[in-house]
């Protein structure tokens, strides 16, 4: 099966390079750049794995200024680049004014899902859901009643992570205490460990025993020092459950690297439109693996997978905090 | 009596220090196994070699010459302004506040309004630091490098509660009315069959900052306020002896300084990106520091000096578009030309002055 699939990936890709052989895929990075341990980096990875399945190449950069956005889509989109992938809702703004005047290309937005173009694949999460997920096994692994949430910079997104795992955690108990703390306001809070590991502390004090971090690079301080202090800690983005077996509860994946994968395999045949990838789509989920097996019980992956199927299926709704920029489980 | 000729010293001395400083980036670029020829022709096509290059050259200088004059002025009543940068990120938010909420009907007078907002939300947040130092003698570096994060978090509060549009994830305001839109130099430049400027952000506001540098030249070197902004900078117990007030010129010369890095958001917020967003000044605070020590201060080598960093921003751009040599080497780069031309300029210059004396001394 699995060879099977990826011959017939090999095959079109072999069909595809044969029919376009200058449609390179090109990928933008944000500003974090591409070794961010994190959301970057997901789709470094997605877009290697395509590298090495096929044997393509793509053209990359790492954005460093605001105003080379714009830039950097008009010159690979000039340079003949198709698709062309843009990492980051930041991005929404200079491809709603660029796509129009590149009709024949096609661009794929990661994390965008408003735009309305054409020749736009618009990529993005229900991380509320995933985040719903962890939040229940942080409930049902907290002995103290409290759990704890850091967030990176004080942004919409990260809110939307945060009020997800609230709501999780208050459908497992509804009497639980949530503990949610922003890393700072500027984007240095992506990456700053130190900081990380003081309001992990701070949340240990208030009795914090289970610490979802959804904050980049400064999530890396985070789960280091959980594992210190002896107490659970969630990953996210990717799967951080190796980082210190034995502690990390779990870890909400988001897989970007597969949105870019899939983007690249398709080449500039790509579907446009919008797509959200949620629970159904395996666009989120939870990270089980033998790193953490002993801490989760057979109760809580039970629990899990129900609310899982019940998400899916629409028997639990959990609540966006786009809806009306406001949490029903947590007040910031 | 002068060490050396004047025009070593404008010209020879920065010149040498850059070439030292590229020939350290080549072999950078060498030890990673790159070509540095074919980098450094990349950089000299990519900025200077065709309009659209230009484009970004011209605005990124744009932003340079600003920040550069706001610390080049307050560095003449010897005042170290850091808080460029969160000075013209207030000033940001005073252009977004004037272009979005005042029904401009040409984008002229809105250009006008919009100078007079962006200088007066920079001037006002150079004030406070400079009340301090005046007043209480508080440093200045250090009051100013901490409005910078204060800056940072009430921008931040700013667009992420209030002038964020409802339903956006993106912490950035609404896009500018299309009657405040700046002309950009392809509009400006472009006839029907011949486009130029293709796409470049470089705007107007270019011609701005360059009446900025000719007016801060009049202000220093012709003014009354000037002259005393200079003698307090050469003493301040001189200055008071002639009866000048430190306190006066301290406020005065802040003022200024905080209202130019203010009005670099007409350049970047209202010529580029047409709305306020979080990351809108990007470190051209810092750089202009960097911009105002090799221009000396003054507003003419500000202006070369800001020439000079737009070409190495544009250049590092394409670099980073066309090659793999990763973007902290470009950093690396841009870092080495501020080294050799800021930190180290007396390792140029000290070897210089004694061969000029010798040269001279064995004349006469």
């Amino acid at each position: 099966m699995t060879l099977m699939k990826s011959l017939m990936g090999a095959a079109a890709a072999v069909a595809m390079t044969a029919g376009a052989a200058l449609a390179e895929p090109a990928l933008i990075f944000d500003l974090g750049g591409k070794f961010d341990k994190s959301f970057n980096e997901a789709a470094h990875n997605g877009a290697q794995r395509w590298a090495n399945e096929t044997g393509g190449k793509y053209r990359e950069i790492e954005l460093q200024s605001e105003a080379q956005r714009e830039q950097a889509l008009r010159r690979f989109a000039e340079a003949g680049a198709n698709p062309i992938i843009t990492m980051g809702f930041a991005m929404a703004d200079p491809l709603a004014a660029v796509a129009s005047d590149y009709p024949d290309t096609k661009f794929v937005a990661v994390d965008v899902n408003w735009l309305d173009a054409p020749n736009i694949r618009q990529v993005s999460f229900a991380e509320h859901e995933g985040s719903y997920l962890v939040g229940m096994m942080a409930a049902m692994a907290s002995e103290s009643g409290t759990v704890g949430f850091i967030g990176g910079m004080d942004i919409p997104l990260i809110r939307h992570f945060g009020c997800g795992y609230a709501q999780g955690a208050k459908a497992v108990n509804p009497d639980i205490n949530v503990v949610a703390n922003m890393t700072g306001t500027t984007p240095a809070a992506w990456n700053d460990p130190v900081k990380g590991s003081e309001l992990t502390k701070a949340q240990i004090s208030q009795g914090a025993d289970v610490i979802y971090a959804a904050a980049g690079g400064t999530g890396v301080g985070v789960l280091q020092t959980a594992a210190d202090e002896g107490i659970l800690s969630i990953g996210v983005d990717s799967n951080q459950n190796h980082l210190h077996p034995g502690k990390v509860l779990t870890s909400m994946l988001k897989r970007v690297d597969v949105a870019v994968y899939d983007a690249m395999k398709a080449g500039d045949d790509v579907e446009t439109g919008v797509f959200t990838m949620g629970l159904a789509e395996d666009g989120v989920g939870v990270a089980m693996d033998d790193n953490n097996k002993e801490l989760v019980s057979v109760r809580m992956s039970d629990a899990v997978t129900d609310a899982r199927k019940g998400i899916i299926n629409g028997d639990i709704t959990v609540v966006s905090y786009y809806e009306n920029d406001s949490c029903p489980a947590l007040q910031f | 009596m002068e060490k050396m000729p004047k025009w070593a010293d404008v010209v020879l001395i920065p010149l040498i220090s850059l070439l030292l400083a590229a020939i350290l980036s080549a072999l950078v670029i060498l030890a990673i196994g790159e070509n540095p020829i074919e980098a450094v022709n990349l950089m000299v096509t990519g900025s200077l070699g065709s309009t659209y290059g230009w484009g970004y050259t011209l605005y990124y200088a744009t932003n340079f010459m600003f920040t550069g004059l706001a610390v080049a002025v307050a560095f003449h009543a010897r005042l170290f302004n850091i808080g460029g940068e969160g000075q013209a990120m207030l000033g940001g938010l005073g252009v977004a506040i004037v272009c979005l909420y005042i029904p401009w009907p040409h984008w002229s007078i809105a250009l006008l309004g919009a100078c007079v907002a962006s200088a007066l939300f920079g001037a006002a947040w150079a004030a406070i630091p400079a009340y301090l130092q005046a007043k209480r003698g508080s440093h200045i570096v250090i009051t100013t490098i901490m409005f910078n994060f204060i800056a940072a978090a009430f921008l931040n509060y700013m667009l992420v509660n209030v002038m964020r549009p409802q339903g956006s994830q993106d912490p950035a305001t609404a896009r500018f009315p299309e009657a405040v839109h700046l002309p950009t130099f392809q509009s400006m430049f472009s006839s029907a069959e011949n486009i130029v400027f293709r796409g470049a952000p470089a705007n107007i506001s270019f011609f701005v900052a360059i009446l900025a540098c000719i007016v801060v030249w009049a202000l220093i070197w012709r003014t009354r306020l000037g002259y005393e902004i200079r003698a307090y900078g050469h003493s301040e117990t001189g200055a008071v002896y002639a009866g000048i007030s430190p306190v006066r010129i301290t406020i005065i010369a802040m003022l200024i300084s905080g209202a130019l890095a203010g009005m670099m958001a007409i350049n970047n917020v209202m010529g580029e990106a047409e709305r306020l967003v979080l990351n809108s000044t990007e470190g051209a605070g810092f750089i202009g520091i960097a911009v105002a020590l090799m221009g000396r201060s003054h507003p003419f080598g500000v202006f070369l000096a800001a020439l000079l960093f737009g070409f190495l921003y544009q250049g590092g751009a394409e670099l980073a578009l066309w090659t793999s040599i990763p973007r902290e080497l470009i950093v690396v780069i841009q870092a080495l030309v501020i080294l050799f031309t800021g930190a180290l300029d007396n390792m140029v210059r000290i070897p210089l002055e004694k061969l000029f004396l010798t040269l001279r001394t064995r004349a006469d």
